[in-house]
């Protein structure tokens, strides 16, 4: 078992010369940007990002400054969006509820998938009991209607705590995705590495975080960002109703339901709000289908 | 096979049921329909709220698995309880359940069929005009929200209706109430209302089905079968339509099952913002008026809804795929 | 013997009716490359086929054979750009419009691809998919195709074709599917019928009857056959004439006796000399050929095989050598085909025959594995939507088994003969359903879970599908040495380096992922991983089923060169006889879930008797033209019985030729009582009712290795 030490010391040497293979994650970084879509999502994603964090500070109001000099004014040069009838800046808050909404996108579409991923995997690689309990609970949560409970919920949403919204909302988004985890796990399991894993003696939850996860890394990664429009679109939905993001946050939601009121004569009330809304789930759609491409080359999908 | 079709219903009434349960429960515990009357101007004796609240089972200083229970025991009667003030829960709710199942059903057809349309076709042409077109369009459309699709449609039929000076599009309820001359007449107001409100619900099914058709159909287009179907003697064409689309339909149809649930929240933007008096505005108005009992009782329907979606996806399912029939 | 040579006079089937030169040829390709992009899979391969000549074309994968294929029947994806010309009766089929090429598939040529399964629509019934053949080329109505159908069924043998018109493809087994394939193919008496692999998904048995039904079906249609395939044997059974490629081009090309005997490409000759044979034992090792095809994307400038090559000489890289005549109808692309007896002769070993049975005794070894009346039963349940249990599998049914250190076991048989969930049982290390497992003496029922992970340490496993069996995320170095880790063995780097190098890899590889390796040393990451925990037992499961025949060779060796070095044991699980006649000292041959026979394996070879055995042997194409075409062929009908439901009694009457010889007064005992492993002598049972001593089987049942020729 024991090798000369200096025979192991040339073998140390030798070893550290081998050229180094291009890291996978690099390797889809790079397809990624290959792409006209994964440049173009890339780009809107980051400039609104930059936007909404950094836009406000930039500009002469805040999202709860009201102007009594301009109600309900057109773009100016002051108030780059306009204002709405109570004065309020329409740049300074259409940028407030981007911001929270794309919170609220990546904190559901990580939790919501990182629970799949769980979910799903444990079903699709122990089967039997754990499986059925699970997969009930999927369905159970499928057939629930989601939009009616969350907007049952909203009243316990108010005073800041959108924490416990995006939770409830990640609990709502995860069984589509934990079902394909599940069934994708249940094909992996049968491949012959997982198989010998087990017959070296591999515990199953480090055959799962260390075969079945890792294998099932580019499905995540892709429905993760699939998942941030879906959390949007739903915040959207039920802040529009007033069941969502409640007050003093704001959100695109409640803005564009207000503004589709004055549309008709102020269309700046509801084309800033549902424009920035739009790109947004664009670059995150466009994005998302990108890195799909850029994780599995030979589908050759890329639209 | 009667054993497992019993086993099978079974687990589907026992899902709703506790589906149902759940929403009941978190209702009650969330709605607060005290809130109803102390708003009220004047204010009604607090012994009088309370036994009108009693009445009702909607007092919440009762405990709430009494609450539960009595409520249950209703249900299983087929009596889904009384509104804040007094109504029966059942009473429109079958008239505004079918008022929905028209706009959905409408919508999933629509949107299926031509989804599975273009998507075929893009995945046939694949990087041609058409491919190219379309997925721009799905793209566009997946990334408008359904309000703001249908305030969209709502301002251009406005303003496209001022320019020709001619009512073309209706943005506004079923039918034109006291519309009473002629069958013809009625039929094309319904349908000026119709217009809308089935765009605004089909268009993002098509956009979905047309891109998950498209995926599926690149699969089976470089298929073995296809091939062989052209080794045959059929044209790349026949061989496409015959065999690839046929066989391609099957994971569509197990799709359905997904998207039904998205459907039925689109229904209840579309019929708020264009005023259809149906089940999706029954819930929000319920949930304003802090009405627990509607809420429970429009929870079952869309549990129910959801549930045979899925059974009519498998159905189907087993229709299209000898495979998956029981031999 | 001095083997078959070009001498002596060549057997076989009488010259077809249409040799080449006699009337001109029905196909005639020349010059036909083809491009994928940078890719040249195809380059400039020509030939010509007479009607009703069969001209085989072999290769390793990635060689271009179905692409060429593909590329004459219009059929490659259309980013394929293909140049050169294929002339079917004078008409040019490349860049032909698509209205006459598809006039053209399935009437004047037609196809036979190799997956069965896959290339029937899953939706339409066998008989629709037949008609829908038919009636692409004529006018015939609805009624007349379906009538049609069930009378080709009839014809390609399928037992009562009009209720099987009305199934699906996947209630056909593989055999049917193929035959339904065949049917197909010959629905408009084409003049030319391509044979994509046509055997290659199916167990030899089936194998040998699907080759039938060819035979006859070219007999029927007086068809030419392109019959494109990687098994040696099955080319020397029926061709005329063979091309063989390589990287793209015809390396060689003549008549099969001819290609067979006097391999004039040292290509050729190296596969000859590395593909296993039925007809060798162990005594002779194999010959691989050392390197790896060349990646298509990056050929060299001179001869394409020249770094694999023992013979090449620096002219060989200067440029590539074109085909060349060496005999009249024998030409092959080597600068050096026309020196005289320089290539190596493979005849030199499959002369050889070991006499029967004998081999060195067994060790007096302690006994490593031991299985008592092993039983995996599992429920069937049918249909996706309306799961319902169906009945029972009796996968395994009752097998007893033991390997002695230091010893060899080939577990052989058909797929879903239970040879698999045999070995998968024994891996689990737990309680079995009925019967008793004992590894390294200790009986695995009793295992306490830490006591369980320590024996896994002694009893590792290799798997058939070496990509499969690696994960594509963790490179060689953590692959190796997750066993290691699992087991807290200490520092793993040193160990690892050494294992890679014990298996013939480079200790620098490690660095690399899976997928940067060929079959072949992928295969050796999984050997060196199996090795890293020193394992006393080591079950194979098809270990080199995957590989092409010259990475095959290579393999077998190396395992056989670890059982010799390091005093392993192997259970090795594998449908190829031939290669489990190479490695292993003792075979047991499984038939559904039983076993057949065992023994000592120059006895169960040599002189087998079991009639399953002697069936199965029968079925193994020999890659010897005319020691293949002289040899008696049993076949067996119709299909395997379903595990679900074994026939009552001996589970293989139903397709026993000695039941179907045996007076009825006999055979009631075949029909109530099922037979168990009788000894017929010193380490060597089967399990028959009518079994015969060994030195009876020889003058009754000649299908035995030494009597494969008639007399």
């Amino acid at each position: 078992m024991a090798a000369p030490p200096r025979e192991e010391l040339a073998e140390t040497m030798a070893g550290a010369r081998h050229t180094r293979v291009p890291s996978r994650s690099r390797l889809v970084a790079r397809r990624f940007l290959r792409t006209g879509q994964g440049r173009v999502g890339f780009a809107l994603l980051a400039s609104l990002f930059l936007l909404a964090f950094l836009g406000p500070r930039a500009a002469p109001w805040s999202a709860t400054d009201l102007d009594f000099t301009a109600f309900l004014q057109p773009p100016s040069a002051s108030h780059w969006f306009g204002t709405l009838q109570t004065g309020t800046d329409v740049f300074a808050v259409t940028m407030s509820g981007a911001r929270r909404s794309l919170l609220v996108g990546l904190l559901v579409a990580v939790l919501s998938t990182a629970f799949a991923a769980v979910a799903g995997s444990f079903a699709g690689y122990f089967l039997g009991w754990t499986d059925r309990t699970l997969m009930w609970v999927t369905d159970l949560l499928l057939v629930l209607p989601a939009f009616l409970i969350l907007a049952v919920m909203s009243p316990l949403f108010t005073a800041g705590r959108w924490l416990l919204f995006v939770a409830m909302l990640a609990a709502f988004l995860w069984m589509v995705t934990s079902k394909i985890v599940r069934g994708m796990t249940r094909s992996i399991r049968e491949r012959e590495y997982i198989q010998a894993a087990r017959f070296m003696g591999v515990a199953p939850p480090t055959i799962i975080f260390r075969h079945v996860l890792p294998n099932l890394a580019s499905l995540l990664v892709v429905d993760a960002t699939l998942n941030v429009s879906a959390a949007i679109l739903t915040e959207t939905s039920l802040s529009y109703f007033g069941f969502g993001i409640q007050p003093p946050d704001v959100s695109l939601g409640g803005l564009i339901a207000d503004g589709s009121a004055t549309a008709l004569y102020a269309p700046w009330t509801f084309w800033f709000a549902a424009g920035v809304l739009i790109v947004m789930i664009l670059a995150v759609n466009l994005a998302g289908d990108a890195l799909r491409d850029a994780f599995d080359p030979d589908a050759g999908r890329a639209g | 096979m009667a054993g497992f079709l019993l086993r099978r219903t079974a687990n589907c009434i026992l899902l709703i049921t506790v589906a149902t349960s759940l929403a009941y429960l978190l209702a009650a515990t969330a709605l607060d329909p005290r809130s109803n009357y102390e708003g009220r101007n004047p204010r009604p004796p607090a012994a009088v709220v309370e036994a009108q609240l009693s009445r009702l089972n909607l007092n919440d200083r009762a405990p709430l698995s009494e609450r539960y229970l009595t409520w249950a025991g209703g249900v299983l009667r087929g009596d889904f309880g009384r509104t804040w003030n007094g109504d029966r829960v059942g009473a429109d709710l079958a008239r505004r359940a079918g008022v929905t199942l028209r706009l959905v059903l409408l919508g999933v057809v629509l949107g299926s069929v031509a989804g599975v349309l273009a998507g075929a076709a893009a995945a046939v042409g694949q990087y041609g005009w058409f491919d190219r077109l379309s997925t721009a369009c799905a793209f566009l459309v997946l990334a408008i929200p359904t309000v703001v699709l249908a305030h969209m449609l709502v301002i251009g039929a406005v303003w496209l209706n001022d320019l020709l000076g001619v009512q073309v599009f209706l943005v506004s309820g079923e039918a034109t109430p006291g519309l009473a001359d002629g069958v013809g007449a009625g039929l094309l107001d319904r349908a000026k209302h119709l217009v809308l409100p089935t765009i605004s619900l089909a268009l993002g099914q098509i956009a979905v089905y047309s891109r998950y058709q498209r995926n599926m159909m690149l699969d089976v287009l470089d298929a073995d079968f296809v091939r062989t179907a052209m080794a045959k003697g059929l044209r790349r064409r026949t061989a496409l339509v015959r065999h690839a689309l046929r066989t391609s339909l099957i994971p569509a149809v197990t799709y359905f099952a997904f998207t039904f649930g998205s459907l039925l929240v689109g229904a209840t933007i579309t019929e708020s913002v264009f005023g259809w008096h149906g089940m999706g505005e029954k819930l929000i108005a319920s949930i304003r008026s802090n009405d627990v009992n509607t809420v429970a009782a429009i929870s079952c329907f869309a549990a129910l809804a959801v549930m045979l979606a899925s059974l009519a996806s498998d159905v189907l399912h087993a229709v299209l795929d000898p495979r998956v029939r029981v031999g | 013997m001095t083997g078959v040579t070009g001498e002596r006079p060549l057997a076989g089937r009488a010259p077809a009716p249409g040799r080449p030169g006699a009337g001109g040829p029905v196909l005639e390709v020349s010059d036909l490359s083809v491009r994928f992009g940078e890719v040249h899979a195809v380059r400039g391969v020509g030939y010509s086929l007479a009607a009703g000549e069969v001209l085989g074309v072999v290769g390793e994968s990635g060689a271009g054979k179905s692409v060429a294929a593909l590329a004459v029947m219009g059929l490659l994806p259309r980013r394929a750009r293909v140049t050169g010309s294929a002339r079917l009766h004078g008409a040019e089929l490349i860049g032909a419009p698509e209205k006459r090429l598809a006039a053209l598939r399935g009437s004047g040529i037609s196809m036979v691809f190799q997956d069965p399964l896959s290339a029937m629509t899953p939706v339409y019934r066998v008989g629709d998919q037949i008609a829908e053949a038919v009636r692409v080329h004529g006018e015939v109505t609805r009624r007349a195709a379906a009538e049609r159908a069930v009378e080709l069924l009839d014809l390609v043998g399928i037992p009562d074709p009009r209720r099987r018109a009305r199934a699906f493809p996947h209630e056909f087994s593989g055999g049917m599917r193929q035959r339904a394939m065949i049917a197909m193919a010959v629905a408009n008496d084409p003049d030319v019928i391509i044979c994509d692999e046509p055997t290659t998904a199916l167990d030899v048995t089936v194998q040998a009857q699907v080759m039938e039904v060819l035979r006859k079906a070219q007999r029927e249609t007086g068809a030419a056959v392109l019959l494109i395939t990687h098994d040696l044997g099955v080319v020397a059974g029926f061709a005329d004439r063979v091309l063989v490629m390589y990287a793209g081009r015809e390396v060689e090309l003549g008549t099969v006796h001819e290609v067979y005997a006097r391999p004039r490409m040292p290509y050729t000759a190296g596969l000859l000399a590395s593909v296993p044979r039925l007809d060798a034992g162990a005594e002779l090792p194999l010959v691989p050929i050392g390197g790896r095809p060349p990646s298509p994307a990056e050929l060299p400038p001179g001869c394409p095989f020249e770094p694999r090559c023992a013979l090449s000489i620096p002219e060989c890289r200067a440029a590539e050598p074109a085909p060349l005549e060496v005999f009249p109808g024998h030409r092959a692309a080597c600068l050096r085909a026309r020196e005289p007896g320089r290539a190596p002769r493979p005849e030199a070993r499959g002369a050889a025959v070991p006499l029967a049975g004998d081999g060195p005794p067994r060790p007096a070894t302690p006994v490593v594995l031991e299985v008592q009346g092993l039983v995996k039963h599992y429920a069937l349940t049918r249909g996706a939507l309306l799961r319902r249990r169906v009945g029972t599998v009796r996968a395994v049914d009752g097998v007893d088994l033991d390997i002695r250190e230091g010893e060899t076991l080939g577990l052989v048989g058909e797929s879903g003969c239970g040879k698999t969930t045999t070995l998968m049982q024994i891996l689990e290390l737990t309680r079995v359903q009925a019967g008793r497992v004992s590894v390294m003496g200790r009986d695995t029922a009793t295992l306490t879970s830490r006591e369980r992970l320590a024996l896994r340490g002694r009893v590792q496993v290799v798997f058939q599908d070496p990509l499969a069996s690696l994960d594509p995320r963790m490179t060689v170095h953590d692959i190796v040495a997750e066993p290691l880790v699992t087991h807290r063995r200490g520092d793993a780097a040193p160990r690892v380096r050494r294992l890679l190098r014990m298996v013939g890899l480079d200790a620098a590889d490690a660095a690399r992922h899976p997928r940067h390796f060929s079959g072949g040393q992928r295969q050796r990451v999984a050997i060196a991983r199996a090795l890293a925990l020193e394992p006393r037992l080591v079950v194979l499961d098809e270990p080199v089923s995957a590989l092409d025949v010259s990475v095959q060779a290579g393999v077998i060796n190396l395992l056989e060169d670890l059982r010799d070095r390091l005093g392993l044991s192997y259970l090795l699980v594998a449908h190829d006889l031939a290669v489990v006649r190479h490695i292993a000292d003792r075979v047991a041959v499984m038939h559904l879930g039983r076993i057949a026979e065992i023994g000592r394996a120059g006895r169960v070879y040599g002189a087998p008797a079991h009639p399953y055995t002697q069936a199965l042997l029968a079925a193994v194409p020999i890659p010897d033209p005319a020691r293949e075409r002289r040899r008696r062929r049993v076949l067996l009908e119709g299909d395997v019985p379903s595990p679900a439901d074994p026939p009552s009694g001996c589970r293989f009457r139903t397709r026993c030729p000695k039941f179907k010889a045996l007076a009825d007064a006999l055979r009631a005992r075949c029909l109530t009582e099922e037979p168990e492993v009788r000894p017929l002598e010193d380490d060597h049972g089967a399990a028959c009712h009518y079994a015969e001593k060994p030195g009876v089987v020889q003058s009754t049942a000649p299908t035995t290795a030494r009597n494969l020729e008639e007399p």
